[in-house]
């Protein structure tokens, strides 16, 4: 995330704090009585006009098509098992259950990924502030060519991190997935374990980009921490886990929050791997019940839930650190 | 390495569908983001609650989710996206007018989700104008659209810009789903192809792949950065 | 105190995580009963017989071989066939773990070693036999095509050749390799999907005009919506079905091969077919004859 990602997410979880977007408030007046009249009545027009286009676009088709039909729903609403199809006569009983243990593998790769991000994408923040204060230092206690060398090296790490950082970021997560799952057991990694293929390749996504959360988060603090922190003796090291992490997580945690969001729903590529997440599951459960668009309603209904769970989890932070907490 | 060079045209050619994906998507988000944008900030409540609806459930679905809904989903209701057969266009997106609808399904997809980040991104350059502008505005006596159009829009275009573009730079990476389903000769379905199906060697192909989706993101992404830079100093 | 109260939640995420990574379910399945035997050491059957696991790739999506269950454990005849052979390794037929193999990983997954072997309506031909090899054939189908019901404009893969029939199947197979053959433009005729289940719903809705695979998987859909679809034409191309072993392991092949003989004479065959494809082909297919070639 560039900096530019970081000043959205952090401007719109300001905006929604206060309820609604603040420019509303400050594009129009208070309505008066003669604005309010105009609203009503611009009200109900929309209201008419979306109703309306939803019918024509959204019921219409579906009720054309059968698609409210107690076959496709069946399996998921009747507990009486009345409305399966032939092959699978306890379909109400067997695809909750199946579902959950989709859910479940979901929220296992989910919530690996997730620590995995959040600690490796720390420490690679931490690592590239600190290669960036060994930038300039200048080794002159040391003789000269052990001085150049290791300036060398020290420009040299830096550059190799920014390239990987670069290249993993402006990959898209499917094909790091598709390349981790298919290039580490070529070196010899068990090739049955998809899951941690999977998380494998969210984490190499997701910590870069945290990482660049927190790092523009610290070099956001005020200079004077840093110095502070030098005036005390403490060591680059010391100054960046005790004084300049602590701080910067604190400003980010909504951004972090956000995509943590993204990671719960970048979950979902488990099925190019076969990984028998939510997605997959319900992909094989629709080879037997015939029913898809009822099954990705279910699907991206639960999705929605824990995802919007998780975003106000971002937001009940956000007011909590505003008000001095934590 | 040689599969490369031997079949140089096969990643070029799926270098160049997936960038029509991209564009024909990007415009489609446009469209979309702008429309939802101007819901979320109208004075007419219902259709503040349609903007905020369609941006909560696109920011919280996953796209793979959204994908299925329009490629398989659509078609069994009839809708094949018939209205993005724009004879045209036909020498820019051969694969806009055939009657396979997938390309134009994979792009409405694409749109419907990234749109509701390029409202997002909208919103955030609105946010963006000092309040001062528009108290001014209201002071001088103008009205809603007046104040928008004046006064906000032209100074919250540009603090838009780079919200904008890191969205359409993350859509550009999302295309990448398109070769999952059904669209034939795209970038990620000739990688499925070449590793899978023809066992060719995963290094060189790795390297091929990832060199056409890295030309697409990172000079983006650097000139994004290079103006939100430029933004922060002037 | 932050400390404490950040570790307390850190270690109940830690416990959570580890159940959830640690609870699976676990059903007895059904199967031939397990024999006792022994293996030459070294061997890749003394080798499972000893882990008394199998991990056996098959289809999860095509009615009467290889179709998943709402619990996910594929039935069918090529599952039949992979059972027989676990049973003759002595390993009963829970210890089985069944990975679905799409039609193009199915080579992927035997050279890393993610499946000791592949029963999934895999074609023999000497393209795949570079990278791995094949014992059987155990039975002979045909590429065929399926149109919706009331479609009677194509009759056979040569309808394709004036390029406005749309055809549509599965990336990595042999059948998608073969249509292209009678395709005059690629780009607007044809649809490649990673299953054939997602060609039926834009067959039954017009988007492609025919599903073109080997004629047991398409008798399948056919089964399962007669009204829908039908069969037209005739095989085009004579597919044989082997079970996929990795490269170069000759003892696993041979004893795979033995096993095949086996079951053909005394029956477990033809039990296995009537069991699960014989539902919608009552024909017990003529056993073909294995063909035991020495690998290059």
């Amino acid at each position: 995330m560039s900096r530019a990602e970081v000043d959205v997410e952090l401007s719109l979880h300001t905006s929604r704090r206060r309820g609604r977007a603040p420019s509303a408030s400050v594009l129009y007046d208070a309505p008066g009585p003669r604005a309010r009249r105009t609203i009503w009545i611009g009200s109900a027009l929309a209201a008419a006009v979306v109703l309306f286009l939803g019918w024509r676009f959204v019921y219409r088709p579906l009720e054309a098509t059968g698609q409210f039909s107690l076959d496709l729903w069946g399996p998921f609403v009747d507990s009486s098992n009345n409305h399966c199809p032939g092959a699978v006569p306890h379909c109400f009983d067997q695809i909750w259950p199946r579902l959950g243990q989709g859910l479940l593998a979901t929220l296992r790769a989910a919530g690996l990924a997730i620590l995995a991000s959040l600690v490796f994408g720390l420490a690679l923040a931490g690592l590239r502030i600190q290669l960036k204060h060994l930038m300039t230092r200048r080794y002159r206690h040391l003789p000269a060519p052990l001085a150049w060398s290791a300036r060398g090296l020290t420009v040299g790490l830096n550059g190799l991190t920014r390239v990987c950082v670069e290249v993993l970021r402006g990959m898209p997560v499917v094909i790091t997935i598709f390349f981790v799952a298919r290039g580490l057991p070529e070196l010899g990694l068990p090739p049955q374990a998809t899951m941690w293929y999977l998380v494998i390749g969210l984490t190499l996504y997701n910590a870069i980009v945290i990482a660049e959360v927190v790092r523009s988060g610290m070099e956001g603090l005020p200079k004077g921490q840093r110095e502070a922190a030098s005036s005390l003796g403490l060591s680059s090291t010391q100054t960046i886990t005790l004084v300049l992490l602590p701080q910067a997580v604190r400003i980010m945690l909504p951004a972090i929050i956000s995509q943590l969001v993204v990671v719960l729903k970048d979950t979902s590529l488990g099925f190019i791997i076969s990984y028998n997440e939510l997605l997959n599951i319900g992909k094989l459960a629709i080879q037997l019940l015939h029913n898809p668009l009822q099954m990705y309603f279910v699907i991206g209904l639960t999705y929605l839930a824990f995802n919007y769970a998780l975003s106000r989890l971002a937001d009940w932070t956000q007011r909590r650190l505003a008000r001095g907490g934590v | 390495m040689d599969v490369l060079i031997e079949r140089f045209h096969l990643f070029f050619d799926g270098f160049l569908l997936t960038l029509q994906v991209c564009v024909v998507a990007g415009v489609l988000a446009l469209a979309f983001g702008i429309v939802a944008a101007v819901c979320r900030i109208s004075p007419i409540p219902p259709l503040r609650w349609l903007g905020t609806a369609y941006v909560t459930v696109f920011r919280n679905v996953p796209l793979t989710v959204v994908l299925f809904f329009t490629v398989f989903g659509l078609p069994i209701i009839g809708n094949r996206a018939e209205f993005l057969k724009i004879h045209g266009l036909d020498r820019l997106f051969p694969r806009l007018t055939i009657d396979l609808p997938y390309f134009r399904l994979v792009c409405l997809g694409l749109a419907i989700y990234t749109g509701a980040f390029v409202c997002e991104a909208l919103r955030s350059g609105v946010n963006a104008v000092a309040s001062g502008q528009s108290e001014a505005a209201r002071a001088l006596g103008l009205t809603f659209i007046q104040n928008l159009r004046y006064v906000v829009l032209p100074q919250a275009w540009k603090a838009a810009i780079v919200p904008l573009g890191t969205v359409l730079v993350a859509m550009a990476k999302n295309s990448a789903l398109a070769g999952f389903f059904g669209l034939v000769g795209d970038l990620s379905a000739t990688m499925q192809t070449l590793v899978s199906q023809e066992g060719e060697p995963l290094i060189p192909v790795m390297i091929g792949i990832s060199f056409w989706y890295l030309l697409m993101t990172i000079p983006a992404s650097l000139v994004l950065d290079t103006v939100e830079r430029r933004r922060k100093l002037a | 105190m932050r400390l404490t109260r950040a570790a307390a939640v850190g270690t109940v995420l830690a416990l959570g995580l580890g159940m959830l990574a640690a609870c699976g379910n676990d059903e007895p399945e059904s199967g031939p009963p397990a024999a006792s035997v022994t293996f030459p050491a070294g061997t890749t059957m003394a080798k499972l017989h000893d882990a008394q696991k199998i991990t056996i790739g098959t289809k999860f999506d095509q009615p009467g071989f290889g179709l998943a269950d709402l619990n996910g454990k594929p039935q069918g005849f090529d599952v039949e066939i992979g059972k027989i052979i676990a049973s003759e390794l002595g390993i009963p037929a829970d210890n089985i773990d069944w990975v679905e193999t799409p039609s193009a990983v199915r080579e992927e997954y035997l050279e890393t070693g993610r499946v000791d072997m592949v029963v999934a309506t895999y074609t023999i031909n000497d393209a795949r036999k570079q990278r791995i090899d094949f014992a059987g054939p155990y039975y002979v189908a045909g590429q065929q095509i399926m149109t919706r019901a009331d479609d009677n404009s194509i009759n056979g893969p040569d309808d394709f050749r004036n390029g406005d029939k749309k055809v549509c199947s599965v990336t990595g197979s042999t059948p998608a390799a073969n249509i292209v053959n009678y395709l005059k433009d690629q780009a607007t005729q044809l649809v490649l999907f990673d299953t054939y289940d997602k060609c039926l719903d834009p067959l039954r809705n017009g988007d492609v005009d025919a599903v073109t695979t080997d004629n047991v998987i398409l008798l399948g859909y056919v089964s399962q919506s007669p009204q829908d679809f039908k069969l037209v034409g005739s095989k085009f191309t004579v597919e044989p079905y082997g079970i996929g072993v990795k490269k170069g392991d000759d003892a696993f092949r041979s004893f795979v091969n033995d096993v095949l003989e086996k079951i053909f004479a005394d029956g477990r065959y033809a039990k296995a077919w009537t069991d699960t494809a014989g539902k919608f082909d009552p024909t017990v297919p003529e056993a073909p004859k294995v063909d035991r070639y020495t690998s290059s």
